[in-house]
């Protein structure tokens, strides 16, 4: 057995802000009728978080739920404890029909910090990041260049980004790209 | 002779002298010139050739509507023809030579076009290339090739880099003009988030070349005051050397940001796409001067009046020392002073009005100029310069009054509003006869998905030609905009202007009025694309009454100026020939982008090595380590064959599978979809997703299926996991994945929305990869963890467990016919679980193989292959697999396709093994002949190839095809055709060449 590693193994780039590749990521995707109350009592069980609304992401400690369609939220949560987690929201769920599974190695976390996160993302993905519209804990599933991602503020110079593993390397790369300190827009 | 003035120019910076040179000539400019400017600057009148005639050709106009001067531009990786010599911003060291020509500028052989011009008339092409029909291909297309186009494509790849940039925004203003600040002004203090863009590098537009005074202080000063008042707003962004290319639906504008064309050496992004998202657009997108139609008025040296003074004020450029002018306007007696306060000579002004202007005409006449009312330009004479002009009577034919020597002619035939922006959406124009221009008509603006307007236009844009409205309509429009995207707005206070009085334009179309056929045919529409006053008017007598027909016939307004200079005019001698009303006849329809943008801008970042998204197995640094010869399977790149040494591929492939058959070979096969199907209804919901039965699968097992598209085809295949009684894995082939996903989604969402499944796609959670060959077991024992023999994971099975200490989920199916265990780790430890796996193997000398064995190896062993044996054509009927077609079920997508007579007609070909008599490979997709020829004159046939490969097992070529009545022919030999024009000579045999019974991959 070896230790698990990330797409890009961790890979930085410095640019008109940092872009790094996240290590390992627990993430779990969860489908289910999200008004259903056995759904909020097992979140708050298992993770003591509540069911997100519309695009919102609830955070807690090393938690997090994120709203991702009418009846899917993705959950994140350490790597090491997806699997456990993911079958104790199972078991949680009971008899109810609901799909519940570990996807953390199927997809690549970036992070990117700075004061122009703004200005880097609007390059590559077609959302509207003004301050007022686009706060923090809103989950944006978009385009990034031409492939499908995710993302989400953390703060105002802190941005997630989420692809699938297999595009790592694309993502990676349309990202520093934007970022490159010459090509700095000052727009936000 | 044009040249530089002593003084003046308020664009340029003396004390900054650039270099550049021009068809290898070195010249001198300042920092503010454009190309246009610096070459004139340096008596550089002549510039290009026109597209036809080849005529030379000088500089018309001073901005974004020039015609003629299109230059090549820079040099190998940033060399790009057509470049519009008025919007370039030189800079030191720019290179530009001109086009169209050959051998020279100065003399070009083309130029016996225009001798020829009488033989050349509009529609000359459709004419003459119609006969003799074999002429089209050997004689005129060569030769149209040869002649197309002005410029030449660059041969050297791009060197500078793209972007896009999306913005969001209330209030997009199009234009930095006055009018364009005002509006946006009067948005930006509403608090709505407000953007405004400017194609050139100064603000203020054509208001700083007015001399008028607003508040009583020159305009400049208003212009300077919005500048700050905007740039301290936070909510409003400006942006120079941006371009509004485009309007599209729901508000979506595409800008065009030039960073670095003044200054190509700056680091950073030459041109930046901005994808705008507006609630509200304003188009202040200004006005155009138009040119007069009379003959000769293409010679360089007859220029727009603006444009004259333009390059006088802006630059402080003389186009040359005897200026006539010709109107029909107030406006161009602005030039005349222009050049006389210049010192320069302005012999007269000829106003075809009879009753000439208005106050500036007095202005005029004070300054001692000589005004002639009621005449026109009966002929200029020069070639490659104005040397001089007739004057007549303009309500004449023509007959010479007196002959005028001069350098230069400015004309003015009245302004058009620059309308295009507002088209693109659908606005409609209205023509208003007071002022003799198409304008918005407010009432029909662009609409958005509610119905209501989405643009507004401003100012001169608008329609509204005197300072003063134009002011007024500006800082309504700001107000409207901002009102419509829900923001209050406040009543703006209108600066004073003291507005001349103004003698209204009479139209002019034809010059002079009753100017004969050879008047007619002198007198230029369209300079680039040689255009002529005759040729509408021939368009209009063989019945092309429509504009959109008359502009195909005689390529008015096609060249790459969009007919900026020339659609107005053409317009109105098109109305004038059918005797109908210039609104009656309209005007052709105006399309994006407003000035051609640059293929970097739309491609944008994709370039180099995120041109496009290439996906990447857990284990692809290893097969690049290796050296792999990489082949595209959907957006992956996977290892065709890993060759050693001096090896040809061919010899790698005949390795890894000799190997993998004789003892252990290794596949990647990551790649392939994994779509987990989970819920009470997933067994009825798999049931209709594919041909045979899935919901008898006992947890455990394993099962091969077909899934067909509702027209019966098939479409994909792959093997079944039922991981528990409400849980499947559906493998799928690597191309499929995300089709077949979306195809599960689509059926869940919108047909059987009431059955209880979610699908999860869990392709890239997993690394898979495929132990295989007789020693295969061998390798899983020596690693350890788990029983793999026989008897605990049979064929067709798969169980939970841990090998060597990963956490694996192995599956026991085989597409190569060998004992195969097809084992899936999460990805994070899929090299690792390689790397053991290779080093483990090592003593067994295991070889990975790449997709090249995978195909040979399934070949062999007649299965079929996704892509091959199918093409969207094929059904599983005609590939023999009716075994995987439940006939139990009521129901699966397809099967009442298949039901069909065409489905069922026994002629359709079907799937057969072909085996070459003297051992030879077939080309793959070759045809099977059949006797006689079809109504065509082309053989007949009875079959074709699919799949073909040299079988290093076997050591001769196999192939799979689909033959008329296949099945039931084996052992009869067959022709196929090769493409040398021979015939091969095939056996028809069981599709299957290796271990007929399976006893390989039963151990």
């Amino acid at each position: 057995m070896s230790d698990a590693v990330s797409a890009l193994g961790g890979i930085e780039y410095d640019g008109v802000v940092s872009v790094s590749e996240s290590p390992l990521q627990g993430m779990i995707t969860l489908r289910c009728d999200l008004a259903a109350p056995i759904l909020k009592e097992t979140l708050q069980t298992t993770l003591g978080l509540g069911v997100p609304g519309m695009r919102a992401v609830l955070t807690k400690d090393a938690y997090a739920v994120a709203w991702m369609s009418p009846d899917e939220v993705l959950v994140l949560v350490p790597y090491e404890s997806a699997g456990a987690l993911a079958a104790a929201l199972t078991a949680g769920l009971g008899e109810m029909h609901s799909l519940v599974v570990n996807v953390s190695d199927a997809r690549a976390l970036f992070a990117l910090k700075g004061d122009g996160v703004r200005d880097v993302l609007a390059k590559i993905a077609p959302v509207d990041l003004r301050p007022e519209v686009l706060s923090d804990a809103v989950m944006c599933r978009t385009r990034l260049g031409q492939v499908a991602g995710a993302f989400w503020l953390v703060d105002d110079t802190t941005l997630q980004v989420i692809c699938f593993r297999s595009v790592a390397a694309y993502v990676y790369g349309v990202l520093t790209d934007a970022a490159d300190k010459t090509a700095q827009i000052r727009y936000f | 002779m044009s040249t530089r003035l002593a003084t003046g120019g308020r664009l340029i910076d003396r004390t900054k002298r650039l270099k550049f040179t021009f068809n290898g000539t070195h010249m001198d400019g300042y920092e503010g010139d454009t190309l246009a400017s610096a070459l004139l600057a340096n008596d550089q009148m002549l510039v290009g050739r026109s597209f036809k005639y080849h005529r030379p050709r000088g500089i018309v106009a001073s901005g974004a509507e020039e015609p003629n001067g299109l230059v090549h531009l820079g040099e190998v990786g940033r060399f790009e023809p057509n470049q519009r010599v008025t919007t370039t911003e030189v800079f030191d060291g720019l290179t530009a030579s001109s086009q169209n020509h050959w051998p020279s500028l100065e003399f070009d052989i083309g130029a016996i076009n225009t001798h020829l011009s009488r033989f050349l008339p509009a529609g000359f092409y459709y004419k003459m290339f119609m006969y003799p029909q074999a002429f089209w291909k050997h004689v005129y297309e060569p030769f149209i090739r040869k002649s197309a186009g002005l410029g030449r494509p660059p041969v050297e790849a791009d060197t500078d880099r793209y972007e896009h940039f999306y913005a969001f925004v209330d209030v997009l203003v199009v234009g930095g003009g006055l009018a364009g600040l005002l509006a946006a002004k009067q948005a930006g203090i509403t608090g709505a988030k407000v953007l405004i863009i400017e194609q050139t590098a100064q603000w203020g537009g054509r208001s700083l070349n007015s001399y008028q005074n607003v508040n009583n202080a020159p305009v400049d000063n208003l212009v300077d005051q919005l500048f700050s008042e905007l740039q301290a707003m936070p909510n409003v962004t400006l942006r120079r050397r941006t371009m509004g290319a485009g309007i599209y639906d729901h508000g979506y504008v595409l800008g065009y940001e030039r960073l670095t064309d003044h200054c190509p050496d700056a680091p950073g992004p030459r041109h930046r796409l901005w994808r705008i998202r507006a609630k509200q657009i304003v188009t202040a997108t200004g006005a155009i001067e138009r040119p007069l139609s009379f003959a000769g008025n293409d010679i360089p040296g007859v220029m727009l009046a603006s444009a004259v003074r333009d390059y006088v004020d802006n630059w402080g450029v003389s186009i040359g020392d005897r200026t006539v002018v010709i109107t029909n306007n107030d406006d161009a007696y602005l030039t005349a002073i222009t050049m006389k306060n210049a010192g320069l000579d302005v012999p007269a002004i000829i106003d075809t009005r009879a009753g000439g202007g208005g106050a500036l005409a007095d202005k005029a006449r004070t300054l001692g100029l000589r005004v002639e009312t009621g005449k026109a330009i009966a002929n200029v004479e020069g070639r490659k310069r104005v040397t001089g002009v007739s004057i007549c009577a303009q309500a004449g034919e023509g007959a010479v009054l007196q002959r005028i020597n001069c350098d230069v002619v400015a004309m003015s035939g009245g302004w058009s509003p620059v309308v295009h922006l507002w088209s693109h959406c659908g606005g409609k124009l209205l023509w208003d006869e007071a002022q003799a221009l198409f304008k918005p008509d407010g009432d029909k603006a662009p609409t958005g998905a509610d119905g209501s307007p989405f643009v507004t236009a401003a100012g001169s844009a608008n329609g509204e030609m005197s300072l003063d409205v134009c002011i007024a309509d500006a800082l309504h429009s700001g107000r409207v905009a901002a009102e419509r995207c829900g923001y209050k707005s406040k009543a703006a206070k209108i600066p004073v202007i003291s507005e001349l009085p103004t003698t209204p334009i009479e139209p002019v179309w034809i010059m002079p009025q009753g100017a004969g056929v050879k008047l007619r045919s002198k007198a230029w529409l369209d300079y680039q694309n040689d255009v002529k006053v005759s040729d509408v008017q021939l368009a209009a007598q063989e019945g092309f009454e429509s504009v959109e027909h008359a502009k195909r016939y005689t390529t008015l307004g096609m060249a790459t100026d969009q007919g900026k200079l020339s659609n107005i005019n053409g317009l109105a001698v098109l109305s004038d020939s059918l005797n109908a009303g210039i609104p009656q006849t309209g005007t052709t329809t105006f399309r994006p982008p407003y000035t051609p943008i640059s293929m970097g801008a739309i491609a944008g970042q994709a370039r180099g090595d995120i041109f496009q998204p290439v996906r990447a197995t857990p284990i692809q640094a290893w097969h690049i380590e290796q050296n792999a010869y990489m082949e595209p399977v959907g957006a992956w790149r996977r290892p065709y064959c890993f060759v050693r040494g001096d090896e040809t591929h061919t010899e790698a492939v005949a390795r890894e599978i000799n190997q993998t058959r004789s003892s252990l070979g290794l596949l990647d096969a990551s790649t392939l979809g994994k779509l987990l199907v989970k819920g009470p209804d997933a067994g009825k919901f798999l049931d209709m997703l594919y041909t045979n039965m899935m919901s008898t699968l006992k947890p455990g097992k394993c099962r091969y299926g077909l899934m067909c598209s509702e027209n019966g085809f098939l479409i994909d295949d792959g093997v079944v996991a039922r991981i528990d009684e409400e849980t499947f894995l559906c493998h799928t082939t690597t191309g499929g994945a995300d089709h077949i996903h979306a195809v599960m989604e689509e059926w869940l969402q919108t047909e059987w929305w009431d059955w209880q499944v979610y699908t999860a796609n869990l392709t890239e959670q997993y690394a898979q990869i495929a132990v295989v060959g007789p020693n295969a077991r061998k390798l899983l024992e020596k690693l350890g963890g788990m029983d793999v023999s026989a008897e605990a994971l049979g064929f067709m099975e798969w169980v939970d467990g841990q090998i060597a200490g990963f956490d694996c989920r192995i599956f026991r199916i085989s597409f190569s016919g060998e004992l195969s265990y097809e084992i899936a780790v999460s990805s994070g430890q899929g090299r690792g679980f390689w790397d053991a796996l290779l080093a483990a193997g090592a003593e067994f000398n295991v070889m990975p193989y790449g997709t090249e064995a995978l195909h040979v190896m399934r070949a062999e062993k007649g299965f079929i292959m996704i892509g091959d044996e199918t093409d969207g054509t094929v059904i599983p009927q005609d590939l023999g697999l009716n075994w995987a077609i439940s006939k139990k079920k009521e129901d699966y997508l397809g099967k009442r396709a298949q039901q069909r007579p065409h489905m069922t007609d026994p002629k359709r070909w079907k799937l057969v093994g072909l085996e070459t008599t003297d051992g030879s490979v077939l080309p793959d997709g070759a045809y099977a002949v059949a006797e006689g020829n079809n109504a065509n004159g082309q053989r007949n046939v009875q079959g074709r190839v699919t799949s073909s490969y040299h079988s290093p097992t076997l050591d001769c070529g196999i192939a799979m095809g689909l033959v008329l009545n296949g099945p039931d022919r084996m052992g009869e030999v067959i022709g196929f055709a090769r493409l040398d024009g021979d015939v091969t000579e095939v056996k028809i045999v069981d599709p299957v060449f290796f271990d007929k019974d399976g006893e390989k991959q039963n151990v």
